[in-house]
Order: structure tokens, then sequence, then C-alpha cells
């Protein structure tokens, strides 16, 4: 059974399109990365998945439709919107009280144990706690949920660049294991890329690109090539080309290493430069806008 | 590279059977009202200074007691004994007006500030259903307060009863005349079975309401909750000169029994002593007030799955 199954999944609101028709499958124990520029539906596709918007077409999610049983759904799935959704009047020990209540797979004892390592007190109220901290705390709590699925939307959105590490650090130490599934909307591509198992670029509300990350080492390759080999380079039809310090840089997909190594220097492209070739280069749309 | 599907490969499906959420509704029930006192602490506090600031008056007002009480013993005793009750319903009517005043400030603010702060979303990523939800915050002002507000009038008008005897035995005023009419538990059941009956149930489609329009405004609730009925009222005045709505309104407050002292008299402590019981269930204004109650926290809930963040 997959983890998350959409076919046909579409929302629009009034006359914009945000899914047009999305068709994906995600298997248990991968981590998900979902890229795309502002209002290509990133955060739509995502709370279609934690049931917290209605659609059109199907969407499954651990068997479950998730809109009509959000709460039961709930048991298995954890949430992360952004940093900023924890109530500001909670208590910290009360916003664990709270969750230990409700939640039947919440670990108190976990979520201490995450909290013993950061200087938050269990007293502080969330209103008195920095970004970095509410993220933090955010964390602790979802982690010390044995869910099977999290979905995290842009959940680094505003912190400094120590704690985006230690948040993803945390994230793959201490819980991602191979049964649980990851889906992370962001636009801070270069942190994630290492962290991600596949990787999904999302426009206007459509899948533009989706790859498993292995796949895009062997697939893709970047040639800086030599000036005199500009010709022939552009005869085995690279997909974009950008320029770097006077000279081209093409990107291909597909074509044999060996043959690009005689025409100049090969690296592996990162997952901002497909990004920018697939996405940026589409009708109009200025190079790497939103990366 | 577009992609008609996409599949996410590799792992094999594993059919882990979901168990089943091993937390009984009660106890979520009980988390979410914890929740709201945790949050609107003006729920509890706000009885309380008014228990305090009435525990102070009252303390004053019978250092005078004894020789008020002397004065009227010499014209009838009926006037001595209002005299001696009197800062005792006062107490009440003052604890009750205050957590009326809560209770609609809160029910105004309860579907409405969760969604104002964002929050809303990290309640729902927990698994508690909507319906849940709006029943622990419809709780707050249809059972929680009513409750609250017998407990604090109970404990205020006890210690106002034992001051108020103190300062008469100081005093040598025989003040048997006074009381003999009096009594307490009986006043203390009529209290509670006014609260649970007027404020709880009759009043429940007013609180039920404010929770819909505080789940359903965008911006400024009370201007939602209350200008919609006004101007519609006013309407029917004008075209019509008629007042079926703001006649069907006294009638809900004053809860249609032929028994209760006057239209609107809730908040009065002469109502305690109506309707009695058996015409307050069999009155339909009651059953038609618990249905339009029902109909608004319906469409609350349904409000709440749509609604996001402001």
């Amino acid at each position: 059974m997959a983890c998350i199954e959409a076919r046909g999944l579409r929302k629009s609101f009034g006359t914009t399109v945000a899914l047009d028709g999305l068709n994906l499958q995600v298997e248990e124990g991968r981590i998900l990365g979902l890229i795309g520029p502002n209002g290509a539906g990133k955060t739509t596709a995502l709370n279609a998945i934690v049931g917290l918007t209605p659609y059109e077409g199907e969407l499954n999610v651990l068997g479950q439709d998730p809109w009509n049983k959000r709460d039961r759904l709930m048991n298995d799935v954890c949430f992360v919107a952004d940093v900023a959704v924890l109530p500001r009047w909670i208590r910290v020990c009360e916003a664990l009280d709270y969750v230990e209540g409700v939640h039947p797979r919440f670990s108190r004892a976990k979520a201490q144990g995450f909290l013993a390592k950061t200087t938050i007190g269990p007293k502080r109220r969330v209103k008195e706690l920095s970004k970095g901290m509410v993220a933090q705390l955010h964390l602790a709590l979802v982690m010390a949920i044995d869910a099977r699925l999290l979905v995290l939307d842009e959940p680094t959105l505003g912190l400094d660049v120590l704690y985006r590490k230690q948040f993803y650090d945390a994230l793959l130490q201490d819980y991602f294991d191979r049964s649980r599934t990851i889906v992370v909307a962001t636009h801070q591509v270069d942190e994630i890329q290492n962290v991600l198992t596949d990787v999904m670029f999302l426009d206007r509300g459509r899948i533009v690109f989706a790859c498993a990350m292995d796949e895009v080492e062997s697939r893709f390759a970047e040639l800086t090539v030599n000036p005199e080999n500009l010709a022939a380079a552009k005869a085995l039809k690279p997909v974009n080309e950008r320029q770097l310090f006077g000279r081209s840089v093409l990107l291909f997909d597909g074509v044999n290493r060996q043959e690009l190594a005689a025409l100049g220097e090969v690296r592996t492209p990162g997952i901002e430069q497909l990004f920018v070739a697939m996405v940026g280069s589409r009708a109009g749309r200025p190079e790497g806008v939103a990366v | 590279m577009n992609s008609a599907s996409n599949v996410v490969n590799e792992t094999p499906a594993q059919a882990t059977a979901i168990a089943a959420g091993a937390i009984s509704w009660s106890r979520r029930m009980y988390w979410c009202v914890r929740r709201e006192l945790w949050e609107s602490k003006s729920v509890w506090i706000a009885p309380a200074v008014a228990a305090a600031v009435t525990l102070v008056a009252c303390s004053i007002s019978a250092m005078r007691l004894p020789e008020r009480l002397r004065t009227a013993a010499a014209a009838d005793p009926m006037r001595q004994m209002n005299i001696a009750e009197g800062p005792f319903d006062l107490a009440g009517l003052l604890i009750m007006g205050v957590t009326f005043l809560v209770a609609l400030f809160y029910s105004l603010d309860a579907l409405y500030g969760e969604r104002r702060d964002r929050s809303i979303l990290f309640f729902k990523s927990l698994p508690v259903s909507d319906l849940t939800t709006v029943l622990a915050k419809a709780s707050i002002p249809m059972l929680v307060l009513p409750l609250l507000t017998f407990g604090v009038t109970m404990a205020t008008q006890t210690v106002v009863l034992l001051v108020s005897r103190a300062a008469l035995a100081g005093s040598g005023v025989d003040a048997g005349a006074a009381w003999r009419h009096f009594s307490f538990w009986h006043s203390q059941g009529m209290l509670l079975y006014h609260l649970v009956a007027i404020h709880g149930l009759l009043y429940s489609p007013f609180y039920g309401w404010l929770l819909l329009v505080s789940a359903w405004a965008r911006r400024l609730p009370i201007l939602w909750a209350t200008l919609p009925p006004l101007a519609v009222g006013l309407f029917e005045k004008i075209a019509f000169n008629s007042s079926f709505l703001a006649g069907w309104l006294a009638n809900a407050l004053g809860g249609g029994s032929g028994r209760t002292a006057s239209a609107g008299s809730g908040m009065s402590m002469d109502s305690l002593t109506s309707p009695w019981p058996g015409d307050f269930l069999s009155s339909p204004q009651l059953w038609i007030n618990l249905l339009a109650a029902a109909l608004f926290l319906f469409l609350a809930v349904e409000l709440r799955k749509r609604r996001g963040p402001i």
C-alpha cells in the first residue's frame, strides 16, 4: 500500500487553478521534497493530504480519505505548517499535557528528552520564546509522536541557518527510520537535498519533474563546456544552458558521461540547478525565481 | 518533463494496520475543555474577582446591618427580611451578570481567535475532530460557566451569610424574624436550577449563534453577531410594522413560560422561583431553543472544517 496516492487531484480558488490534475504516489519510507515557486500549489497539495482542504479527484493517505477522516488520519500523520502555528498563550508544559491527552501515540518522555537538549523551560509561554525555540518545541512535539507520515510545509521558514541545519539533522538522526515517510515542501532547496530520497518540482499546479535522488546522479550531468567544443556539446541536446564566468554550462539528461567528459568539465548538478532548468526556463519566467 | 504518473517507489508497501485511537472520546473532550480554560483565563478569573468585590461590599454593608434591622423591626417583618437578604441576592446577581458577559465574549472569540493566530493549523494537526472541538468550546458557556457560577455564588453567599450573622450576633439584635422565611439550601437549589435551565439550556441558541459567527467572520465578529439581527428587526418594523423577531427574542430569553415573572427576567433573582421544572421542560420554547442551538453548532462544525487561518 502506498503511503500517499493521488489521481487527478484538482483544486481551484475561484478562477485560479491551484492543483491541475496531480497524479502522485509516495511509497512508505521515502523522504520526498516538494519544490516549486511561490503559488505553485505546494501548500494546497499538502493541505489536501492532511485534510485541511476539500479537493476534486482521488486522494488516499494511509488508506483514508483525508477530507472526511482528518481526525482519524491524524493518529498516524503529523503536520508542521510553519513555525508560527503554536498558540502563543500556551505554556510548554500545557502543550505537552494537551498533546499527551489527545494523541494516542505521543510519548511525553521522548518530547521531554528532546526539550532537555534545548534551553526551553517547561513553564515558558510560546509568546516568550524566540522563533527558533518555537520551531524546536514544535519539532519536539512532532518527533515524540510515533507517526507513519510526517508532512512539513516550509518548516524552517524565517529561521537562521543554524536552526535550519539543526532542524533537519534532528529529523534525520532522531526521527527518520525506513518505516516512516516524510513529505517536505520548501524553498531552501540546497539545504535539504542531502536529506531527500526523492524530489518533485511543482509549477502552476502541475508536476513538472519527479525523480529519485539516486536517479538524478545517474541521469543528469552538468557540463562546463570548453569553448571550442560548444557546437559539439549542443549537438547532444542539452536540456538547459546557462553562462558562468563567461563559459557555457550545459545540462544533459541521459547522456553518457564519458562522451561529455571529452568536451569539458562534468559534474552532477544540484537540485537547485535542476530546478532552475526545469521550472525557471518555462514560459517567460526569469531564471532562478524563488528558489 | 510533464509526467502523467510519478512513482516514487522502492520500499515494499507494508500493510501495517493502523492501531485504532486508544483514547476515549471523553478523555479528548476533557483535555479540550481544559485547553479552553488555559486559554481563556477570564472564565474563572472574572467570577472570582466579582466574588471578591461582592465580599468586600457585603462586609462593609454588614457593619450597618444591625442598625438598619433595628429601625425596620418597628415597621414590619417582611421589610426586615428584605434588608437581611438584600446583599445576599445582590451578591448572586453580580456574579451571574459577570459570568453571563464572560460567556458572551468567550463564545464570540472561541472559533475566531484560533483562526486569527493561525493556531487552528496546530490544533487541526492533532487527532481531534471538529465536532469535539466545537462541543468543547460550546460547553464553556453552556455547562462550565453555569456550574462555576453556582460554585462561586454559593461560596460567596455562605461567607456573606456568616458575616451578616456575626454582625447581628455581635450587636445583640434579635434576627430571628429576619431569617425565619429564609432557607439557604432552598435558595441554592433554585440558583442551581436557574443557572442550568436558563443560562445553560434556554440561552444555548445565543451562545450557538455567537460560536457560529465566530467560526464564520473574517473580521469583527461582534458586528456580524449583532448588526444582522438588528437590521432584520428594523427592516421588519419599517416594512411591516411588526416586531416578530424582537418578540421572539424576548420570548426566547424569558423562557416562554407563563410563570416567568417577566420577559427578559433571566437576569433577575425573582425568576429563581419560576418557571417550574414541569412547565419548563414541556414549554415548546425550550425545545425550539435547543433545536436552534443544535443547528448553529452543526453549522459551526462544518465551517470550522472548511475555514483556515485568516
